[in-house]
């Protein structure tokens, strides 16, 4: 059904969108992270927080208030679930079982958005407004607050390792750039359809003596945000499949918009914060060709359509919505799968194997084309210490990113960051096939049932939250493995970088050398898009040949 | 230890700031977007209903349905939905594409079967059948069909009406939307819109 020049067209509509206004946000950002000055509205809310805003954290303090106050969200969220027949606005809906509960406590406040309920069947109201979509934005926050804390780590030095105030970095975060953003989205989605009452499930006679269920809640404000923050976790359980959650072409276009916005904006903040605007640039271009690539072949397949249904059906509709057809479904895909966001608006599991393969490729690649809000950029930043690290293997020198040396140590910590998920994501995998409750959740046979589980621990230990959602995942042993993934591949890396950025805070500026490798030309460019690929391949091949590479052969 | 007592008052600070973002972020803000809903769309606000006669209404009680979601229709004087996997079809409270693969047996054996059904009941061939006809979306809920599927039951339709032709297409044209500024999504007709029209031809 789609033709290639108005899939064409939609593409270059978005990144126009984003040209124009990225460069802006980023300026934004960078005053936001580096300002001393702070609003009226701030200095109320550090008061009653009782934080001194200009107090400086060292980096194990500012690792210690990401975990203290994602610990807290956890078990807050964690109560609202359990307790939430007692709430106001249930709908009827009973306490989540503890292992659902667990799960989507964690997932929310990891940024994962995981879900394994089914929204318009398990969540009050209140638990939806006041649980989740406060976790979809702080949880935002806190990965937007570890990049900054990582950028300025870079461009300080000799200051014993002292990386900014979370606690600052989080309340500006919401107040100068996710709040005001999210209310102009949520009031634009309102306007195009997306429904925003605190109605609950009333019954309405069809066209044809039928009846129906309409469905309310407050879905706007929580459909803003969640594109926004990366987070993903949609009300209904379709997610922006649903026409509620996104009514029209032109939503799914603010969407998609919104997803990339701030990951993008992050970048350009970057390179203004470490004073050289090229790094940003350089960075931002691996971000843009390896989520190019990923767009490109999601595309393909989903408008050839090769596979047995949909040679069958004349098109690879099945999963897929009238309104955005395959080449919007395909777009949306890449984009929430290369974001870390995890929202979906056609069903994954029905794509082709080489669409649904090149999607769970854009979650392995590690969350950084271009990632999620703040995670896509540290990612990147690690692999970049990478690449450098290996130019200064093939020359024999030891090699520096932005003026700070990279030791032992350094690299010490870099592996640790880069081994993280791929031994969460395998030992899952492992785990998954070694019990019979793995398999069980399984809907599909032969090598896409595999997917289907490889898809959910990908997803998990990437912090991405999307879905091949045949699997049912709502048991205690998918909930508890998962929601384990989730914790640490969030938590670990976070500890990593901060980390990393103390040490380089910590460090002297050493002046480039005839011998330094630049980090804004092209080589670079190729160089970091080269290592990115490469760590991905060696890593997840075999792993792939089993689920999509079987399934599209087949 | 003293990691411990560190992570403890980290965590007090935690619960202030969580404490303070739930009333904004949590009750707040949500309640600013409810009321410029009810205020500016409410309409929209309210799931963009429509009643038999095909005008806007915020009433539940008065709607036929609501132009954003799909409904079973199964009658032969009227243009039918997509296949759905929601429920029994167009079940709001299970939304549910049916998630399965493109070398699902079970998926063949489905698009087979519909592509059996639709080419008698509409007296056309298999071949003729555009992708949407014979499967499921993602929501369950699409309220949509492609235009060619339109066109495709247009003479079951006007059989079973009595209405001519030329007059349905004239509806069918009536309720499809083109792509937006030319290159957003896929055409699409409002199958809905499109059922309470004929109705209202048919009773005229």
């Amino acid at each position: 059904m789609s033709e290639v020049l108005p899939a064409l067209g939609q593409i270059a509509a978005l990144v126009l969108l984003l040209v124009l206004t990225v460069p802006l946000l980023a300026r934004h950002l960078a005053t936001t992270y580096t300002g001393e000055r702070h609003l009226a509205v701030e200095r109320l809310a550090y008061r009653v927080l009782r934080v001194a805003p200009d107090a400086d954290q060292h980096w194990r303090t500012y690792a210690l208030s990401v975990l203290g106050f994602s610990l807290v969200g956890v078990l807050a969220l964690y109560a609202l679930g359990r307790l939430q027949q007692f709430l106001p606005l249930s709908l009827g809906f009973g306490a989540l079982p503890a292992d659902g509960a667990w799960n989507t406590a964690v997932s929310f406040v990891t940024n994962t958005n995981w879900q394994w309920y089914s929204g318009e069947a398990a969540l009050g109201h209140l638990v939806q407004a006041s649980g989740l979509t406060v976790q979809n934005f702080v949880s935002a926050g806190v990965g937007m607050s570890v990049a900054a804390a990582f950028a300025r780590g870079l461009a300080l030095a000799d200051n014993g390792g002292r990386v900014g105030n979370f606690f600052t970095d989080l309340v500006r975060t919401v107040v100068r750039v996710l709040l005001p953003i999210a209310l102009v989205a949520a009031v634009v989605l309102v306007l195009l359809g997306v429904v925003q009452n605190l109605s609950g499930d009333r019954v309405m006679d069809t066209l044809t003596g039928g009846t129906q269920v309409l469905t309310g809640g407050p879905v706007a404000s929580q459909e803003a945000i969640k594109e926004l923050g990366t987070n993903g976790g949609g009300f209904y359980n379709v997610n922006s499949a649903h026409p509620f959650e996104n009514p029209s072409p032109l939503s799914n276009l603010l969407e998609m918009y919104l997803i990339l916005l701030v990951p993008f904006a992050m970048v350009g903040a970057f390179g203004r914060i470490v004073g050289d605007k090229r790094q940003g640039w350089a960075v931002g271009a691996v971000m843009t060709v390896l989520l190019g690539a990923v767009v490109a072949a999601t595309t393909w397949a989903e408008m050839a359509g090769p596979g047995s249904a949909p040679q069958l059906a004349g098109g690879a509709m099945e999963g897929k919505e009238v309104r955005f057809g395959e080449a919007a479904s395909a777009l949306f895909a890449a984009v929430t799968t290369g974001t870390s966001t995890g929202a979906v608006n056609a069903m994954h599991d029905s794509f082709t194997a080489a669409g649904g393969g090149t999607v769970m490729f854009a979650m392995m690649l590690g969350e950084i084309a271009p990632g999620g809000v703040g995670s896509g950029l540290y990612g990147m930043l690690v692999l970049a210490v990478v690449t450098v690290f290996l130019a200064g293997l093939m020359v024999g020198r030891t090699p520096e990113y932005l003026g700070k040396k990279i030791s032992q140590r350094e690299m010490g910590l870099v592996a640790a960051y880069v081994l993280t998920t791929p031994v969460l994501l395998l030992v899952g995998i492992a785990v998954a096939v070694s019990f019979d409750a793995g398999p069980a959740g399984v809907l599909n046979s032969g090598p896409h049932g595999f997917s289907e589980m490889l898809y959910a621990v990908t997803s998990a230990a990437n912090n991405n939250g999307s879905a091949f959602g045949g699997l049912t995942s709502g048991t205690p042993f998918w909930n508890t493995l998962l929601g384990v993934l989730m914790l640490l591949g969030r938590f670990v890396p976070i500890v990593l970088v901060l980390a990393l950025a103390g040490r380089f805070a910590a460090a002297r500026r050493v002046p480039a050398g005839s011998g330094t490798l630049p980090t804004h030309r092209p080589l670079f460019v190729a160089l970091l898009t080269g290592v990115a690929l490469v760590l991905v391949g060696l890593t997840y091949v075999p792993v792939l040949l089993l689920g999509p590479v079987v399934e599209s052969l087949s | 230890m003293n990691v411990l007592t560190d992570l403890w008052r980290q965590s007090l600070a935690g619960l202030r700031l969580l404490v303070a973002a739930t009333l904004v972020l949590g009750v707040v803000y949500p309640a600013v977007v409810l009321g410029f809903g009810r205020v500016a769309a409410p309409w929209q606000a309210e799931g963009s209903l429509v009643t038999a006669d095909g005008s806007r209404t915020t009433d539940v009680s008065e709607a036929a349905g609501s132009s954003l979601l799909g409904q079973v229709v199964d009658d032969p004087d009227l243009f039918w939905n997509r296949p759905s996997a929601a429920g029994e079809g167009y079940d709001t409270l299970s939304t549910y594409g049916s998630n399965l693969g493109p070398e699902e047996p079970a998926l063949l054996d489905a698009v087979r079967e519909r592509q059996a059904e639709l080419a008698e009941a509409n007296g056309v061939d298999v071949s003729e059948l555009p992708p949407d006809a014979v499967t499921a979306s993602g929501s369950g809920l699409d309220p949509h069909i492609s235009v060619a599927y339109a066109e495709l039951q247009v003479p079951r339709v006007a059989e079973a009406t009595g209405i001519d032709e030329d007059t349905l297409r004239g509806l069918v044209e009536e309720h499809t939307q083109g792509r937006t500024l030319g290159v957003l999504g896929e055409p699409r007709v409002d199958v809905l819109g499109l059922n309470t029209a004929v109705l209202q031809e048919d009773g005229s």
